[in-house]
């Protein structure tokens, strides 16, 4: 029962939400505080080696081996827990501005936080889909209406390049579907009981790769991001980058690892490539930006390049580096984005060459973005290094050269960053931030959250670690014995 | 059996209410005639049972499609008011389109090749006069005329092919025809194939797939906004019932002569009704497009021979049927008083309008078959009952379809948020309404509870 109030809470308070006008935004702030009380219950309840837990499992279509069977592991539970952690931040940094019909706005965005929730605990595949579509309508809508001077173009770009992937997928699992004893079953457990042969684990690869890595995104199909990114509302972007990319590489762990192991074996080396590559073009990129929203876009993809990079060394430490890194990269880029909005409304430029000397005249705000910034480049006592240092260890196992050009990203990451920090904040005053104000009791509200677990995460990581690792080792102990390939 | 009995009266009480003078509640009438037929078809479920010897049998799959087709009218006649006010034709209004209905009720129900063509033809009659109802108004005459030539052009083809299969097996009866394949399928007479060619093109033509949907753009176009819906619906529901049965019955043992042309016709229709879609500006024409794309999904049921594509077919038309009536019932309200057609008469309704803009977002997700609305379902349904029958190139085409149909669905929610435009806010009666939030709920409905109507059949 607690998972279903977990998914389905959020829905009706967004029926709420939208008929109650003016006061929209408070109703919903409370509805996804109240949402983050429920996660927390439930980690109290969880037994980090218990398997998969607060099962439930009703039949939803029974001829065609449909069901509602959703259940936590310790990975669902971390990403349930990053969702349910950042929505009320989301909202909160949402009242700063004023939001043509709040109604709907504060709607979508609780719908969309039960269809992420949705995603990261269904145990059906069917259920699974319809929950990762369900995600996209209220960003797309989000996007479009309330997004800047370029929405429509770039929004249904978006919508029709992720529905595209994601059409793939439904490909693929329907085959999946048609192979399963009996009647056939979308049941997670039926898929990973499968023996599928070499060829069609292939075709499975690509398309269930396609349909992730356009959503993660992995280089080359992230065209869609940093248009994206930056046009949206900051709620929206906030959304998509926070937590909605998490999605893919959940889907990664989740539904492709051990579902066709084989096939992954066989092709992780071009996906390790893939996100290599887009490691370091993406930081090249976001290195030449003068917006700095575009250029936290960029710096994000370099990030999740290593993510999902590290997913495909099959390693345990790449896999459990990954897990981490979801949640300290959803908390740090949720900072950042936030940053750069504070950053906009005050100055109405995010260009970095028109900005400089805040520390002059804001000397608050220039610490909490030196801390939020130093997070987002992995130095050491903060959340990113933990992350970054477990993926590195693992992609290490997998091979020297690859582990050396992803770790540029380190590098690369404490150069873009900080040399805008030096231009945004360092130096002269400029014109614009002449008038810069200090941070109000709102924009810490948002802002302390995220700095308490940014050092939280960094100096006893081991809190999170330990949710996970049960879950990360079964996940490992299905991939080796189903392909029968050694672990190490 | 009663129901045609029941539908066949209530259409021939319309012709004598003029003159017997009760013409007022002629409206009332035929609701309450139609939920009776709905009812007297709820009671048959199960029967099996054949009729006029054998000439139709109301098996489960008729009954089915049966009901739906009288909810889909009943729908339809909650949204027409306005068509009937006409005082002049307003009698013969209601019996054409009654008699429609018993023409698509024989259509999904025969069981005997002159009983297909019967109704066929009773529905086809009925749709040229309605498709020329605006006597006044040059392009729904233009309608008419075509749609009366090239489907009488159809109907010869069909009587043709049933004329060659009834030479080499001897008998218009689906069952004899069928043993007769099943005997002869190493060796079937040139006869036969022949007439299942002919057939098929006939059938392809009723259902506007391509390349035989070349009048469906003009005549959807140019009739009447709510006979354009009725065609849209019920008669491509019936036709497409007609046609499964057809060749999932009679012609089954030669699935192997039909199965390539038919595959083709599929990508045909699939590709080029939603490219095509994509370039229009006017709503109705977008909308004829988008019907022909939606026919080759719906072709893909009668390709797959597996136990569930009936069910996936039956859905497929219920699904895309309601939120088909959704979009012409929105249509109706916002062109009643311009006259404008075009996908601008959606603009900027979000904040004038928002209950009809919400309606309209279901309708138009629904229809480019995202979940969790009815139609995604839908497609899912037929796309795995596809794959199961082997034909996953198939389902990639239908799926490369699928997204560019989120090009124009989507063109009318983006309208609907243009912030440039100001619309004034539109009044609509309580029962239309009422039948707007019903197939929208419908739509929802049938998306998350699938299994209501799932695998009935």
């Amino acid at each position: 029962m607690m998972l279903s109030l977990l998914l389905f809470f959020p829905l009706l308070a967004a029926i709420a939400v939208l008929f109650s006008g003016t006061r929209a935004k408070h109703i919903a702030l409370g509805a996804t505080i109240l949402e983050f009380l429920i996660s927390i219950s439930l980690v109290f309840k969880f037994l980090p080696d218990g398997g998969t837990q607060f099962v439930e499992n009703y039949w939803w279509v029974q001829g065609l081996g449909i069901s509602y069977h959703v259940g936590m592991d310790g990975i669902s539970l971390l990403l349930v827990l990053l969702t349910t952690f950042l929505l009320p931040l989301i909202i909160l940094s949402s009242f700063q501005h004023k939001h043509k019909n709040p109604g709907l706005f504060y709607f979508l965005i609780l719908v969309m936080q039960s269809a992420l929730l949705g995603v990261f605990v269904s145990l059906d595949a069917f259920l699974f889909y319809v929950f990762w579509e369900l995600a996209l309508i209220p960003i797309y809508l989000i996007c479009l209406v309330w997004g800047g001077k370029d929405r429509v173009r770039i929004t249904l770009k978006f919508f029709i390049y992720t529905l595209f992937g994601s059409l793939l997928m439904l490909v693929a699992l329907i085959w999946l579907w048609t192979q399963t004893p009996g009647n056939h079953s979308f049941e997670l457990s039926s898929f990973y009981a499968l023996n599928i042969d070499p060829a069609n684990q292939t075709w499975l690869f690509w398309a269930l790769f396609l349909a992730f890595a356009i959503k993660i995104p992995i280089f080359p199909f992230h065209t869609w991001q940093p248009d994206t990114y930056t046009d949206s509302p900051t709620a929206g972007t906030m959304l998509l980058s926070g937590i909605m990319l998490k999605m893919g590489i959940y889907g990664l762990l989740r539904w492709m690892l051990p579902v066709i192991p084989e096939g992954v074996h066989e092709w992780s080396n071009i996906a390790i490539l893939l996100c290599v590559i887009g490691i370091v073009y993406a930081s090249l990129i976001a290195w030449v930006q003068k917006d700095f929203k575009r250029l936290i876009a960029y710096s994000s993809i370099a990030h999740v390049g290593l993510i999902a990079a590290g997913v495909f060394s099959l390693s345990f430490q790449g896999v459990h580096g990954s897990v981490f890194q979801m949640l300290s990269h959803g908390v740090n880029v949720v900072g950042l984005f936030f940053i750069a909005d504070i950053i906009e409304r005050r100055t109405q430029t995010r260009d970095l060459d028109a900005l400089g000397g805040i520390r002059l005249v804001a000397p608050g705000f220039s610490t909490y973005f030196i801390i939020v910034l130093l997070a987002s480049i992995a130095l050491p006592l903060t959340n990113g290094f933990v992350g970054e240092f477990l993926l590195l260890n693992g992609l290490y196992q997998y091979s020297t050269p690859a582990a050396v050009l992803a770790g540029l990203t380190v590098i690369f990451g404490a150069v873009y960053m900080l040399n805008a920090y030096r231009k945004i904040v360092l130096g002269e005053a400029a014109a614009s931030t002449q008038s810069f104000t200090e941070l109000n009791t709102n924009e810490k509200l948002v802002l302390i959250p995220i700095v308490v677990l940014i050092f939280w995460m960094g100096i006893y990581p081991d809190f999170f670690l330990k949710i996970s690792e049960p879950s990360v080792k079964d996940l490992r102990d299905i991939i080796y014995s189903a392909s029968g390939f050694s672990s190490n | 059996m009663t129901t045609l009995i029941i539908l066949t009266a209530i259409g021939l009480s319309c012709l004598f209410a003029e003159i017997l003078g009760f013409k007022k509640f002629l409206h009332v009438l035929v609701l309450a005639g139609l939920v009776g037929a709905l009812i007297t078809t709820v009671l048959d479920w199960g029967t099996n049972a054949p009729y006029f010897n054998d000439m139709v049998l109301m098996d489960n799959f008729s009954l089915a499609f049966t009901g739906l087709l009288i909810i889909l009218s009943l729908l339809w006649f909650i949204m027409s008011p306005v068509f009937f006010e006409e005082p002049s034709s307003k009698t013969d209004h209601y019996a054409l389109i009654i008699f429609a209905l018993v023409g698509a009720q024989l259509m999904a129900s025969f069981s005997n090749m002159l009983i297909l063509f019967l109704g066929i033809e009773i529905l086809s009659i009925c749709l040229y006069v309605l498709a020329g109802s605006r006597k006044s108004n040059l392009a729904s005459n233009e309608a008419a005329l075509k749609y009366f030539l090239l489907g009488a052009f159809a109907t010869g083809f069909l009587l043709f092919g049933i004329a060659l299969i009834y030479g080499a097996t001897g008998s218009f009866n689906i069952q004899q025809i069928s043993a007769y394949f099943l005997e002869n399928s190493s060796q079937p007479s040139s006869l036969a194939l022949a007439g299942t060619l002919l057939i098929l093109t006939a059938m392809a033509f009723k259902i506007s797939a391509v390349p035989f949907h070349f009048w469906a753009p003009d005549v959807y176009q140019g009739s009447p906004t709510v006979v354009t819906a009725f065609m849209s619906t019920v008669v491509k529901t019936a036709a497409f019932a007609a046609m499964f049965r057809l060749f999932q019955d009679a012609f089954q043992s030669i699935f192997s002569v039909w199965e390539n042309t038919i595959w083709v016709i599929v990508v045909a229709t699939i590709l080029l009704g939603n490219v095509t879609a994509v370039f229009q500006t006017n709503f109705k024409r977008m909308l004829a497009y988008s019907s022909i794309a939606h026919a080759g999904y719906m072709l893909m049921s009668v390709l797959a021979i597996t136990p569930g594509s009936s069910s996936a077919l039956f859905f497929y038309t219920a699904a895309y049927s309601l939120s088909s009536i959704t979009a012409f019932a929105v249509l109706l309200l916002l062109s009643r008083k311009s006259g404008d057609e075009s996908i601008g008469v959606f603009r900027g309704m979000a904040r004038s309008n928002p209950f009809l803009a919400g309606i309209t977002i279901v309708a138009m997700l629904s229809l480019a078959g995202i979940p969790p609305l009815a139609g995604f379902f839908a497609k899912y349904y037929i796309f795995s009952a596809t794959m199961q029958a082997g034909y996953t190139s198939l389902v990639l085409v239908a799926i490369l379809g699928s997204l560019i149909g989120v090009f124009y669905y989507f063109r009318v929610i983006i309208a609907l948020f243009d912030k440039e435009t100001d619309q004034t806010s539109i009044e609509s009666s309580v029962s239309f309404n009422a039948l707007l939030l019903i197939t929208a709920l419908a739509a929802v409905a049938l998306g998350l509870a699938p299994g209501l109507i799932a695998g009935i059949i």
